[in-house]
């Protein structure tokens, strides 16, 4: 028995390299360099919130397991996320040994503040090899710095690199492959030293070394201090950050027009296909009214969400998005939320879980649960193919001129809904619940930077993959099981109407309606709405397959926009866009919620209150609309 | 004067950080970003209303802070 040993526990066992720096000095770029990862790098502080772990085996051929961690300005930790880069370097962290090594990443157009981090984990008796990284930007700004006369003065190996394209990796798994590091003496972790005076005796450490290396002048005036005066400007500033969301909204269905129609094309071309080569009976069914329409009626948003993406691949880049928060800072506070929660809830319009795992960069726990709390608020990716649908179904495609769609801005004004909503309620709980301690904002501003085409390209390649894979996976099967549903049982002899309506989905879908009727959703909306909870996304496909069994005339069955058209009324569709901009999200955000707050009060008090959130706001939107003669 | 009393494009040097006593915290996470006593500050802007949060260049990194962190912050012209 004992001679076995479970491949996990060797690994957990094996050499570990943990990276450690301040937040943004690129340590997930190398990261991704050292292991082939593809963890996400953005122009921020605060990307990374977990440890993640990776592999990789040096020039010699011993194999190190690496550690990527949050960033963290200093190894007290203020918030969760740096609490788990300082616990892991302490030794302290669950499941995981303390690092044999530590590579520390630095800014190179930055010492002044990275080396003051540099010195703190030297302290910790670890052995340390320093990457410089950014070596281009600092030579960029006619500040290059010498490695080899840094490593003589701080006492450990330097390896300038350039994380972003690779240049450097060779010398540094070199260096990394270093005997002496792995195999040496392990010092026990210094703690408990005040953190003041270490800071300020850092500091004049730091100053010296900066002075020997010629670096102890300040930055002159960059090109992202001339941007910010712009970007940043009083008046200006707001102005653009509008402007920018505004055309990205516009963008998603200006430029998405033509690839979806392609799209659809296709799948009524496969359609057709089926009809013809597979006999009449339940597997021409499955395959063209199940699989085709249910997954077609999802596939088609694909280019919309590919341009989502790439917007918001572009702004994580680019250094915007800090900037963004800190033009909102006011906004935030007068809601009693921090600057900081703009960039967890800005993510949350892709998909809410990384948006609510953001929220860790958040110092104050009340601040970070609401934050939680309104994040499933923000509009995510996946209910886009909702919105689309049914604006396509209902809202003309009228101009207004100066190139602003009618769509367009429908669709701008539900997320407006969305963040009205998100920002009355943390008005709510900050005028129910004391807090005493003054919020803090402290955040960094990091140089603007060109997005290459490569990662933005990667990026969204990678969202494409998940997309695709989530209609492989769980909308293919759910919209499977639906079919199956709406299938049998087979209507009664003699029976009259569509014979869906006899089947377990229509009798489910009716009991449904008792609760749906007074805001105006039909059995087949009532119906959708169950799978909904899994993916928003399988909301469309189920009503895809559902009118697809419904509808006797082939031809009109493969697309479901001008069935919705003739089949609902305006009010109906009304209601049910603002049953979506509040209804609770997927259940994997609860289970998400669940583990973030550690518990199920959480989870349980989002679900009920976007719940009744929604229904509120549907029944208001349905009897106005019915009211006004829609 | 304190940080927040800086008018914008000023520049100055840090003499101390205290911190509100609601947030005894504060001076140690001013400190982590570089505000040590002997560092260069420049304010680069305000937003409206109210001037508040302001933009603030510490050594060679830009930080955006509220008005009441940035009255932490001692400095001497
Ligand atoms: N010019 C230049 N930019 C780089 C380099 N390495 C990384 N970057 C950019 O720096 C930014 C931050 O990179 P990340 O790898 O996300 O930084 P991080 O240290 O993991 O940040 P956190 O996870 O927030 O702590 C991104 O915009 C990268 O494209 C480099 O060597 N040169
Ligand atoms: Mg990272």
């Amino acid at each position: 028995m004992k001679t076995t040993v479970a491949p996990l526990n060797f690994q957990r066992r094996g050499a570990l390299l943990a990276l450690v720096g301040n937040p943004n000095a690129g340590k997930t770029a190398l990261f991704n360099q050292l292991t082939g990862a593809r963890q996400k790098v953005a122009n921020y502080a605060g990307v990374t919130v977990e440890r993640k772990e990776g592999a990789t085996a040096l020039p010699s051929g011993r194999q190190i397991r690496v550690l990527d961690l949050p960033g963290a300005y200093a190894l007290n930790p203020r918030s969760e996320d740096e609490r788990i880069t300082a616990d892991v370097l302490f030794g302290r962290a669950h499941g995981e040994k303390r690092p044999d090594v530590v590579l520390c990443v630095v800014d190179a157009s930055n010492l002044r503040r990275h080396l003051r981090l540099v010195l703190a984990v030297k302290r910790l008796g670890l052995p340390v090899v320093v990457a410089l990284n950014m070596v281009d930007r600092a030579a960029a700004r006619g500040r290059a710095v010498d490695a080899t006369r840094l490593a003589e003065l701080l006492g450990v190996p330097v390896l300038p690199t350039v994380a972003i394209r690779g240049e450097g990796m060779a010398a540094l798994r070199e260096q990394l492959d270093d005997s002496a590091l792995w195999d040496g003496p392990i010092h026990a972790a210094h703690v408990g030293a005040s953190a003041a005076p270490v800071q300020s005796a850092d500091h004049e450490t730091v100053q010296r070394i900066l002075e020997q290396l010629g670096l102890d002048t300040l930055m002159p005036e960059t090109p992202s201090d001339r941007i910010d005066r712009v970007v940043l400007h009083p008046l200006a500033g707001p102005a653009i950050l509008a402007l920018v969301l505004f055309l990205v909204f516009q963008a998603v269905f200006a430029w998405a027009e033509w690839p979806m129609s392609l799209i659809e094309a296709g799948t009524a071309w496969l359609a057709a296909g089926v009809r013809t080569l597979v006999p009449a009976g339940l597997l021409q069914s499955l395959l063209a009214d199940g699989v085709i329409a249910g997954l077609g009626g999802v596939i088609v948003f694909l280019p919309q969400i590919v341009i989502l993406f790439f917007f918001i691949l572009v702004l994580e880049e680019s250094g915007y998005l800090p900037r963004g928060a800190f033009l909102l800072d006011r906004v935030m506070g007068g809601v009693g939320l921090s600057g900081r929660a703009f960039i967890p809830l800005l993510s949350s319009f892709a998909c809410a879980i990384p948006g609510i795992m953001a929220a860790r960069t958040i110092p104050q726990s009340r601040d970070r649960w609401v934050t939680i709390m309104v994040a499933p608020l923000m509009t995510c990716s996946a209910r886009l193919p909702v919105y689309t649908l049914l604006i396509g179904a209902f809202i003309p495609a009228h101009e207004l001129g100066l190139g602003i769609g009618l769509q367009g801005l429908v669709l701008f004004g539900l997320y407006l809904a969305g963040i009205v909503g998100g920002v009355a309620v943390a008005w709510l709980l900050h005028r129910f619940t004391t807090v005493r301690t003054p919020r803090t904002l402290m955040m960094e501003l990091p140089a603007y930077h060109w997005p290459s085409a490569q990662s933005i390209l990667l990026g969204l390649w990678q969202r494409v993959q998940i997309f695709l894979a989530r209609v492989g996976g769980i909308i293919l099967t759910l919209t499977i099981l639906l079919w199956f549903l709406a299938t049998f049982p087979a209507p009664p002899e003699g029976a009259t109407g569509p014979a869906i309506e006899h089947s377990f989905a229509g009798m489910l879908g009716r009991a449904l309606t008792v609760v749906f009727e007074p805001i105006g959703f039909n059995w087949q909306i009532s119906l959708a709405l169950v799978p909904g909870m899994a993916a928003r996304e399988v909301t469309v496909s189920a009503l895809a397959t559902v009118y697809a069994l419904q509808v006797t005339d082939e031809a009109a069955a493969e697309t479901l926009q001008p069935i919705l058209a003739a089949d609902w009324s305006l009010p109906t569709a009304l209601s049910l866009l603002a049953w979506f901009v509040f209804a609770p999200q997927c259940l994997s955000t609860l289970a998400t919620v669940r583990r973030e707050t550690g518990g199920m009060t959480g989870p349980a008090l989002m679900a009920a209150y976007l719940f009744a959130l929604a229904y509120l706001a549907s029944f208001i939107t349905y009897r106005t609309a019915l009211a006004l003669g829609g | 004067m304190t940080l927040a009393e800086l008018s914008r494009g000023a520049s100055a040097i840090v003499v101390s950080v205290r911190a509100p006593p609601e947030a005894p915290e504060w001076v140690e996470w001013l400190e982590a970003i570089g505000f040590l006593p002997g560092e260069h500050v420049r304010v680069i802007t305000h937003g409206i209303p109210g001037g508040d949060p302001l933009v603030v260049r510490v050594g060679d990194s830009t930080f955006a802070l509220r008005r009441i962190e940035a009255d932490c912050v001692t400095v001497q012209l």
